[in-house]
């Protein structure tokens, strides 16, 4: 139910995260999601892909700043009020979250990415309201 | 005076200078034993020469009273340069050392034509920096008023200029050609500043700097060079021809040694600039190598002064950058980073100049290990960072987070300084 995330840091310099992305497709890695928290002079670069500890490890070889941050992901229909009654429950629940993205996955569901202090909190608020959450067997690639 | 005269008169001061030295102060009786010196063997100018030289990191590792001549109760003044405790320099005065300092600011304020009916802004900083107190006590021996308004503050400089009618502005050259810019953009009619002389120093600077900050304020600018070792500010002046600081070779006996070698260089030849302050009471230095590079000119000036003249200082033979007025040392950004746990030494110092002041930004490599995925661990981060290094160098620093290896490791010494300023 922790999927691992992979966090880059930035410099905001052109071609930088070209540089990322060809790293990846090289080595067939899939992107699932992928956010940036930018400030003047640099980037986080936040994704979930196919095989973490490999990006991780050719990515540190390319000379980034690299690390897997674990976030748990929630799936949540696509339409109106589905993100709000999500985000409901949270709060109800005084779960801190650190930050999140989300990215539709399909036509009729979407997806949250949520990093929170306590991962282990934040999973029993969520099973207990009945909310589904990815297993590490829909993200990696095998 | 005559040269042959001078020169006797330096041989003299020496000689009492080397034999207090030698009695007071262990650290002087240590080295010239070490070196096989007495000091009877110092008869005249002519045995400088013999001398051991005495450096910054002399003064550190006798910080902060050990070079000290007298005792605490003759000490009326302390002054210190920025820097941590370990890197800081700090000089004492004494009454007489006092008196002696405001008559060659006084000369060096007379040459640049202040007199009694002068108003001088003082922009300086007063404080532990020389600048300020150095220049305040010669401007009121000449007998001018004088405004100490210290540093800073730019609006209120303009209002008192035009207000007060300053004659004449004391304060980095950088800050002058600032405040001549504010006035152009305050759209302050030149009509009603009656500026005629400005006294710039504590930074090098470039002719062309001279004539726009002389177009700007519409005044001459006058070059005075000091530094807290020796006195602070007067140790040479400009006279109006512009053409070279005088030295008050009566208190500060100059040399230029090649810095490799030590050893002493003919007139005319660039080297680095080393002092005797024979005179100083509280604490005379034996051949301090200041670490700037210049030349020396016994020509007779056209204004008829037989002292040496020293040029503008063409660098350093050390690291030391003068930002805002300030001395920096890229190791003391080392010596913070090596200090925090989150950081390593990998840096980059760029200085530049904006609108005339110079800014400091200070490249730090973000290490993979501390590396937080959160913006405001990074914020955390980069605010500590500056905070340490802002009160260690004494001048705002910007700090920039850069990806790790991005900085240049070379084999030897890693370039640690871009300075973008176009200094000579
Ligand atoms: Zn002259």
């Amino acid at each position: 139910m922790i999927i691992k995330q992979l966090s880059v840091f930035l410099e905001n310099r052109t071609g930088r995260l070209t540089e990322l992305t060809g790293a990846l497709a090289e080595h067939d890695i899939n992107i699932s999601a992928f956010s940036i928290a930018d400030t003047t002079d640099y980037g986080i670069l936040r994704m979930i892909v196919g095989r973490p500890e490999l990006a991780e490890t050719i990515l540190r070889e390319k000379g980034f700043a690299v690390k897997i941050t674990e976030v748990v992901c929630m799936i949540i229909p696509h339409r109106p009020g589905g993100l709000h009654k999500a985000l409901q429950i949270i709060s109800d629940n005084n779960v801190a979250i650190d930050y999140m993205y989300a990215f539709a996955s399909g036509e009729c569901q979407a997806t949250v990415v949520i990093r929170a202090d306590s991962l282990q909190k934040i999973i029993a608020v969520l099973q207990e309201h009945k909310m589904e959450l990815l297993q590490e067997g829909d993200v990696y690639q095998v | 005076m005559e040269r042959e005269e001078l020169r006797k008169l330096q041989g003299e001061r020496l000689r009492e200078m080397v034999q207090r030295v030698y009695d007071k102060v262990p650290f002087y009786r240590n080295k010239l034993q070490d070196t096989g010196i007495e000091p009877g063997d110092i008869r005249s100018i002519e045995d400088l020469n013999k001398l051991p030289f005495t450096t910054k990191q002399d003064l550190r590792d006798n910080y902060p009273f050990g070079l000290f001549t007298v005792p605490q109760h003759d000490i009326v003044r302390l002054h210190a340069s920025s820097g941590t405790t370990g890197k800081s320099t700090v000089v004492g005065y004494t009454h007489n050392d006092i008196s002696m300092w405001t008559e060659v600011v006084a000369r060096s304020l007379t040459m640049a034509g202040v007199t009694n009916s002068d108003i001088v802004q003082i922009a300086y900083g007063y404080g532990l920096f020389t600048g300020g107190l150095g220049v305040h006590y010669g401007a009121e021996k000449v007998g001018a008023s004088v405004i100490p308004i210290s540093g800073g503050n730019t609006k209120k400089q303009l209002q008192l200029m035009e207000d007060f009618g300053s004659t004449a502005l004391a304060c980095t050259p950088s800050y002058a050609a600032f405040l001549g810019e504010a006035l152009v953009e305050e759209q302050i009619d030149r009509k009603k500043i009656r500026l005629k002389a400005g006294i710039f120093g504590a930074e090098p600077w470039t002719e062309e700097m001279r004539t726009q900050i002389q177009n700007l304020l519409g005044i001459k600018a006058y070059d005075i060079y000091g530094l807290s070792e020796i006195i602070g500010p007067g140790v040479s002046m400009e006279c109006h021809c512009q053409n070279g600081m005088h030295i008050f070779e009566d208190h500060f006996i100059p040399e230029i040694i090649n810095p490799d070698t030590c050893e002493v260089l003919p007139y005319g030849e660039l080297g680095e600039l080393v002092f005797t302050p024979a005179t100083k009471e509280a604490m005379p230095l034996v051949r301090y190598r200041t670490r700037d590079l210049t030349r020396l000119h016994a020509e007779k000036c056209d204004c008829g002064r037989t002292l040496v003249r020293m040029e503008k200082c063409v660098g350093r033979s050390d690291d030391m950058l003068i930002i805002r007025g300030v001395n920096v040392f890229p190791s003391q950004v080392e010596s913070v980073l090596l200090e925090m746990s989150e950081t390593k030494p990998h840096y980059l110092l760029v200085v530049s100049r904006e609108n005339n002041l110079d800014t400091l930004e200070i490249q730090v490599e973000v290490e993979p290990q501390f590396f937080s995925d959160e913006v405001k661990e990074l914020e955390g981060l980069r605010k500590r960072i500056h905070a340490n290094i802002s009160s260690i160098l004494g001048i705002s620093a910007s700090i920039r987070l850069v990806e790790p290896n991005t900085i240049e490791r070379s084999m030897g010494k890693a370039q640690r300084v871009i300075d973008k300023r176009k200094l000579t």
